[in-house]
C-alpha cells in the first residue's frame, strides 16, 4: 500500500493483464500494446473499450488486453468493427492491425470503413513482414529489403512497390485523422502515445475514422538485433513511410 | 385463434425473408447486391432504420459477413442474404462464426452455378449448405422453404434457433421463391432473445469477455471441437423438420425440397388423377436432415425418386436414410433449369 505522501510514478496499466506475451524481444508489438493500455486508462475507458484482435503475431491481443476483445478473420477487423460500432455506438471500439492484415488481404475492409467515416480508432502496425507466417514479403516491405519470399531484394516490377497506407487513406472524403509514428526512440514513443490518445480522444468526441500507422521492429523475421532494429526503423523505415500528420479535421487550418 | 383474424399481404420472397428478421428482432443487416436477391438489401435499406436497427451496404460478401460477426459478437440478432457466389466468399466468416459460437442468420437465395453460372433458380448449393460449406468440422442449420409464407415462418424460426444453440443457420432458397410474389400472414411473433452473458459490452461489472475460434495450446482444440460436435448431436435429435403429402397410401414416394419439392406436390396431382399412387417426402431441415422420418414412410414403397433443381446432390442423404433394397431414381435439372410438372409426371410414370 502507499502511504499519503508517496504516489504511483510508473506501474502496469490496469488495462493489461498479467499475462507473459509471446513478443520476441525487441518486438514492437508489447510496446504498443502498453501505449493502448495507458491511453486507455487515461481516458477511463476500459470498462466501455472493445478490441478487436487481427490474425497476426498480435492473434493474442485478448490475453493481453484486460477489456472485452474479439478475434476477426485475416483482414476483416474494421468490417467486424463495423458491426461491433453500430450496435453499440457509445462504446469505444478499436482494431489493432497488421501490415499484411490491413494493407494486402484487408485493403478493401479500411478503405471502405475509412470512407463510412465509421467512428473507430485503427492502430496500424507496420513492421514490413509477415510476422506471424515467418517473415515473407508484406505490402509494405521496402524495395531492396529481403524476406522469405524476396530472397534476393524486393523487385518492384516483380513484387510490386509498397504501399504507403497514410497517404492513400488521407485522399478518403470520411477519414477524420490519420498519422503516422515511429518507436525507435523514448520521445517517438511518447509521440505515439500521444497520437493514439487523440485518436481515442477523437472516438469519445464521435468525431469519426481515425487511423495511427506506427512504424515498428521484428528483429526475428528482420534478422537483425533489437538495437540494429530500431535504427533501420529510424532510417530505412522512416525514410520511405515519413512520420507527420496526414489528416486531422479536429485541427482548423 | 388469433391468427385468422390477420390479413394476408402481398411480398415477394426477399421481402418476407426479410420482414421475417425484423419482426423476430433482427437489429442488423449487411449485404451486398447479387440477383436474384437484390430486394433483400433494398426491402432492408428501407426498413431496418424505421425500426431502429442498422442496414450498410458493405462493400462485399466477405466484408458483410464479417459485419455480422461484430453485430453478433455484440450480442444483437444480427444477419445477411445473398446468393451463390456471394455465399461462397462469406464461408470463411461462417466458419468462425462457428467456430467462435456466435449465432447468426444466412439467407442464400440460390441461383444456378458453378462459377458465376445464371441468375436463375437452383438448388445446386445443396452439399455447400448441408456439408459444412467452410474449412472445419462444423456444420450449419439448413431451413428449406418451398413457398413465400414458409420463407417468412422459416427466417423467424431461423434466428430463434441460432440463438439456442450459438451457430450459423442458413435459409437455403431460390431465385424462384425470391423473387416470387404470394400472400403472406405476417403473425407476430414474439421476440423472444435469450440473455448472452458471453457477448461483448464492455466488461463493466464484470470480467473482460472475449470470442475467439483459436485455441493452441495442445488438445484444447479437439475439446472445443468435441463440444461443438456434442450441440450438433443435440440439434439433429431435436430440431428435424418435415412435411409429407399423400403418404398414407403409396406405392412410390418422391422426395424433393423446396421449389422442387412444389413442383412434385403438382406433379403428384396429376399422377394421382391418372391412378399412380404417388405421394411426397420433403425435408424443411435439409440439415439436420430428418433422416428416421423419411426411413419409415420409405417402408411402404420400392422405389423412390429423388427430383432436384441440381445434378443429384441429396440422393446422397437418401440412400443413407432408407433401407438397401428401395431403388433409388433420381430427376434432375441443373443450372438454372426448373422442371415441369408434366416432365415429373413423364418420370414417374417411366421408373
Ligand atoms: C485467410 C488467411 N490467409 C492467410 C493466413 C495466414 N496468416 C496468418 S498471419 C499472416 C500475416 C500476418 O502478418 P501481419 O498482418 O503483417 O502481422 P504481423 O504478424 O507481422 O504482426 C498470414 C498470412 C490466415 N490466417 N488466414
Amino acid at each position: 500500500m502507499l502511504q499519503k505522501t508517496e504516489k504511483y510514478l510508473y506501474r502496469k496499466p490496469e488495462s493489461l493483464t498479467d499475462n507473459i506475451t509471446i513478443y520476441c524481444s525487441g518486438c514492437g508489438h508489447g510496446i504498443i500494446h502498453r501505449i493502448i493500455a495507458e491511453v486507455i486508462d487515461e481516458l477511463s475507458v476500459r470498462e466501455k473499450t472493445i478490441g478487436i484482435a487481427p490474425v497476426g503475431c498480435a492473434v493474442l491481443a485478448y490475453d493481453y488486453f484486460n477489456f472485452d476483445v474479439t478475434e476477426a478473420a485475416h483482414g476483416r477487423p474494421p468490417a467486424v468493427a463495423t458491426g461491433i460500432k453500430r450496435c453499440l455506438p457509445d462504446r469505444i471500439v478499436f482494431t489493432y492491425q497488421g501490415d499484411g492484415d490491413l494493407a494486402a488481404i484487408g485493403t478493401a475492409e479500411i478503405i471502405h470503413a475509412a470512407a463510412r467515416g465509421e467512428n473507430i480508432t485503427v492502430i496500424f502496425v507496420n513492421n514490413g513482414v509477415y510476422g506471424m507466417t515467418k517473415g515473407q514479403m508484406a505490402p509494405t516491405t521496402l524495395l531492396g529489403q529481403r524476406t522469405t519470399t524476396t530472397v534476393k531484394g524486393r523487385e518492384p516490377y516483380q513484387h510490386g512497390f509498397p504501399i504507403r497506407v497514410c497517404e492513400l487513406l488521407a485522399t478518403i472524403e470520411g477519414a477524420y485523422y490519420i498519422e503516422r509514428t515511429k518507436i525507435d526512440s523514448i520521445p517517438d514513443i511518447i509521440k505515439t502515445k500521444r497520437a493514439i490518445k487523440k485518436a481515442f480522444t477523437y472516438q469519445i468526441e464521435k468525431r469519426g475514422f481515425s487511423l495511427i500507422e506506427v512504424l515498428s521492429t521484428c528483429p526475428t523475421n528482420w534478422k537483425k538485433t533489437p538495437a540494429e532494429s530500431m535504427e533501420w526503423v529510424r532510417t530505412e523505415m522512416a525514410s520511405f513511410f515519413p512520420p507527420g500528420v496526414y489528416k486531422d479535421k479536429g485541427v482548423a487550418v | 385463434m388469433v391468427q385468422k383474424r390477420i390479413k394476408s399481404v402481398i411480398l415477394s420472397g426477399c421481402e418476407a425473408s426479410a420482414e421475417g428478421a425484423i419482426r423476430a428482432g433482427c437489429k442488423f443487416y449487411a449485404g451486398y447486391p447479387i440477383t436474384p436477391q437484390n430486394r433483400f438489401p433494398e426491402y432492408m435499406s428501407v426498413r431496418m432504420p424505421e425500426e431502429g436497427g442498422v442496414f450498410i451496404q458493405a462493400e462485399s460478401e466477405v466484408s458483410a459477413i464479417n459485419m455480422v460477426f461484430g453485430a453478433s459478437a455484440a450480442g444483437v440478432r444480427a444477419m445477411t442474404s445473398s446468393s451463390s457466389p456471394g455465399i461462397s466468399l462469406k464461408q470463411e466468416g461462417i466458419s468462425y462464426l462457428a467456430g467462435c459460437e456466435l449465432p447468426a442468420v444466412i439467407i442464400n437465395m440460390n441461383r444456378g452455378g458453378p462459377g458465376l453460372g445464371d441468375v436463375t433458380p437452383s438448388q445446386s448449393d445443396y452439399f455447400q449448405s448441408t456439408r459444412g460449406g467452410g474449412h472445419g468440422d462444423y456444420r450449419t442449420i439448413t431451413l428449406a422453404p418451398w413457398n413465400v409464407q414458409e420463407t417468412y415462418d422459416l427466417t423467424y424460426l431461423a434466428f430463434i434457433l441460432a440463438d439456442r444453440y450459438r451457430n450459423p443457420v442458413l435459409v437455403l432458397a431460390d431465385g424462384m421463391i425470391a423473387q416470387m410474389m404470394e400472400p403472406v400472414k405476417l403473425f407476430p411473433w414474439k421476440k423472444q432473445i435469450p440473455k448472452k452473458r458471453w457477448a461483448l459490452t464492455g466488461c463493466k461489472g464484470r470480467r473482460p469477455n472475449s470470442i475467439k475460434s483459436l485455441f493452441l495450446t495442445p488438445g484444447v482444440l479437439e475439446t472445443h471441437n468435441w463440444k461443438i460436435a456434442r450441440k450438433y448431436q443435440k440439434i439433429i435429435e431435436n430440431e428435424q423438420l418435415y412435411h409429407t403429402y399423400m403418404c398414407n397410401d403409396i406405392d412410390l414416394l418422391l422426395v424433393s425440397f423446396g421449389t422442387c419439392a412444389r413442383i412434385c406436390f403438382e406433379a403428384i396431382t396429376l399422377a394421382r388423377a391418372q391412378g399412380i399412387k404417388a405421394g411426397l417426402f420433403r425435408p424443411v431441415t435439409l440439415w439436420p436432415y430428418p433422416s428416421e422420418h423419411l426411413k419409415r414412410i420409405a417402408e411402404k414403397v420400392k422405389k423412390i425418386l429423388v427430383v432436384e433443381m441440381n445434378c443429384g446432390q441429396m440422393v446422397e442423404d437418401v440412400k443413407l436414410a432408407v433401407r438397401n433394397d428401395v431403388h433409388i431414381f433420381f430427376y434432375g435439372r441443373p443450372g438454372g433449369g426448373v422442371p415441369a410438372p408434366e416432365e415429373i409426371l413423364k418420370e414417374i410414370k417411366r421408373i
